[in-house]
């Protein structure tokens, strides 16, 4: 039709997924070489990669301890920020984020007492993911009940939920924490504080099928998300199912958060500042958003993760830490700019 | 009470698009709608009038299908809307709200596009019919100069026009309008009924709408119903329902009704020391 290139709206194409998603997938790549290269110790690639040596530390810190730890960022951080920017557009807030809602919270419980229980087979495979996502998914729904009062769902009633379920559910850990055995409590200690160290390829891989199986769902729905943001009626009107539209959404996010935090503990603010700072880049459409988020939340945490491994030599900080000292600060802006908005 | 409810004014509209049978509707205990009944025919501009909490939103729910009545049936185009699919109906119904609110920066075009979802299948990204159909939209409501602003940085009377110009986009039979006009001044609120009368009367565009004002609905409907309590209590051309009668018992209040030089009817309130 002729029409077609006379038209002055510029609407997303096949052309623009391509070229920003593929620049930013080029920028992950430096990221994930870069990172690589960055640690307390300095490592000689060339003797890192000759295959020949039969004692070859370089070696072994370059595959068993940062490789797998970089793609570990990798994906907790992109499956983080998707999950931010699909729950943001499902409850109509661009404050909400799995942490701050008390998903994370809920799965690390969850996490925690099946960790408590030891599970011999499949345990950080299986066991534990299956738990935390369990634990998400129950947390979602209730913090979603619980601030819905009379059909309307207010954006501060929410988020004063999610903190409160999430101190609910920190109480809970800690209690956990006093009453199991010291080596256990370390762990969750580690939950708490988040951390990507020591995991090998098998959990890395696991991990990965999980969060690939939730994004891919959420990217099946980018257009209602588009519709749902409008708010529910409105995204009726479009001719979207939204009862169960909203339960797939729960569940994918679901499986997106509780899989990653039974493997990185809890590790907030990614699913906030990425969709927000993405949003303004490439707009709200989010059958661009949501890969766009995947792909920059992958970065985001892989340079913070480098950051807390490095910028004290050989102590390493949580991870966790780096994104909440990162986190909170830009929370609390976008807040007063919300409130200003509504004032004004 | 002037227009009995089974017969609109005269002829019963030709050819029903809209069939409401005995349409009961409550929130919680609280009885909403009860008993409702009205046809509304191909081609039809009908306005719904009647005080606040009086039903008129409910019943708009129940036509547009995003409310499934307690009891009776809405019929489109001859079916029950029960057995449509969401997206089916979305196809042919299509409603502007009040008022829309945004959380995320959307542009004028995006919003306008999102008009084309129900027509869109799975991942799919719009086409040039779906660019084509939202273009034409925008240039008949007059917003295709902010294609590329954001809508919340738009006037109410600018936003409400993109809001038509998504509801357009659907390409509807049938378009809704659930007080379109009560956040807008009096040139901004005459502008969208100026360009929906117009979409009546050269497209055979049916639009069902509830308004406040009576003589607004006078100017531009043929076709005025007046809910109370959850009742339809009236219901005719405009010269025949809109009375000082008809206003008392729907309202409680006072008027006076006239009709000037062209024909067209005014309602002024009567002030409480002149009565």
């Amino acid at each position: 039709m002729a029409v077609a290139h006379l038209t002055p709206l510029t609407p997303l194409t096949r052309g623009r997924l391509v070229r920003v998603n593929g620049a930013l997938l080029a920028v992950l790549v430096v990221t994930l070489v870069a990172a690589a290269a960055l640690g307390p110790v300095r490592i000689d690639w060339r003797r890192a990669l000759d295959f020949r040596a039969q004692v070859n530390p370089d070696a072994v810190i370059l595959l068993r301890a940062r490789i797998p730890r970089i793609l570990l960022a990798a994906i907790v951080g992109g499956a983080l920020a998707t999950a931010g920017a699909a729950l943001q557009a499902l409850l109509r807030n661009p404050l909400a984020d799995p942490h701050l809602l008390g998903v994370s919270g809920g799965a690390a419980l969850a996490g925690v007492c099946a960790l408590v229980f030891k599970p011999a087979v499949l345990g950080q495979t299986v066991v534990v993911p299956a738990a935390a996502f369990a634990g998400a998914l129950a947390s979602t729904w209730v913090v979603f009940r619980l601030a819905r009062i009379g059909g309307r769902l207010d954006s501060y009633t929410l988020l004063l939920i999610g903190v409160i379920y999430n101190a609910f559910a920190a109480g809970l850990l800690m209690f956990i924490n006093t009453v199991v055995d010291l080596y256990q409590a370390q762990g969750v200690l580690f939950w708490l504080m988040g951390s990507l160290a020591n995991r090998d390829y098998r959990v890395v891989g696991a991990l990965g099928l999980y969060t690939l199986a939730g994004l891919g769902a959420l990217l099946l729905r980018a257009r209602d998300l588009d519709c749902l943001s409008l708010g529910d009626d409105r995204a009726a009107e479009l001719g979207v199912q939204v009862e169960r539209t909203r339960l797939l959404i729960f569940v994918a996010t679901s499986l997106l958060v509780g899989a990653v935090v039974s493997v990185s503990g809890m590790i907030g603010f990614v699913g906030l500042v990425v969709p927000h700072l993405v949003r303004l880049a490439v707009g709200a459409d989010h059958r661009l958003l949501l890969p766009a988020a995947y792909l920059a939340g992958a970065i985001f945490l892989v340079w913070a993760d480098t950051l807390a491994r490095t910028v004290l030599g050989a102590t390493e900080i949580p991870v966790g830490v780096v994104t909440a000292l990162c986190g909170a600060p830009f929370f609390a802006y976008l807040l007063r700019r919300e409130r200003w908005k509504t004032a004004a | 009470m002037t227009g009995d409810r089974s017969q609109s004014g005269g002829a019963p509209p030709p050819d029903v698009l809209v069939q409401a049978d005995r349409l009961r509707f409550a929130y919680g205990r609280r009885e909403a709608l009860s008993d409702v009944t009205l046809a509304v025919g191909r081609g039809e501009m009908l306005a719904i009038a009647g005080p606040n909490g009086s039903g008129k939103s409910t019943l708009l729910g129940l036509l547009s299908g995003v409310r499934r009545p307690a009891a009776g049936a809405v019929r489109l185009a001859g079916r029950d809307l029960a057995a449509y699919g969401r997206r089916e109906v979305a196809r042919l119904v299509a409603v502007v709200p009040q008022e829309t609110a945004v959380a995320f920066p959307y542009t004028v075009a995006e919003i306008v596009l999102m008009g084309r979802a129900p027509h869109l299948r799975g991942l799919g990204l719009e086409g040039a019919r779906d660019l084509a159909v939202a273009e034409r939209a925008m240039a008949r409501t007059g917003v295709l100069a902010f294609a590329d602003r954001l809508l919340a940085e738009l006037s109410g009377g600018e936003r409400q026009r993109v809001i038509v110009a998504r509801a357009l986009a659907q390409e509807p039979t049938l378009l809704l309008l659930d007080e379109p006009t009560t956040f807008l001044d009096l040139r901004h609120a005459m502008e969208i009924l100026e360009l929906i009368a117009g979409l009546n009367e050269r497209e055979g565009l049916t639009v069902v709408a509830v308004l406040h004002d009576l003589t607004i609905a006078a100017s531009y409907f043929r076709r005025v119903a007046f809910l109370r309590a959850g009742c339809l209590v009236a219901e005719g051309p405009p010269q025949s329902v809109i009375t000082e009668a008809t206003v008392r018992a729907v309202f409680d209040a006072e008027v006076r009704v006239a009709t000037d030089s062209d024909g067209v009817l005014t309602v002024r309130p009567l002030r409480r020391e002149r009565r």
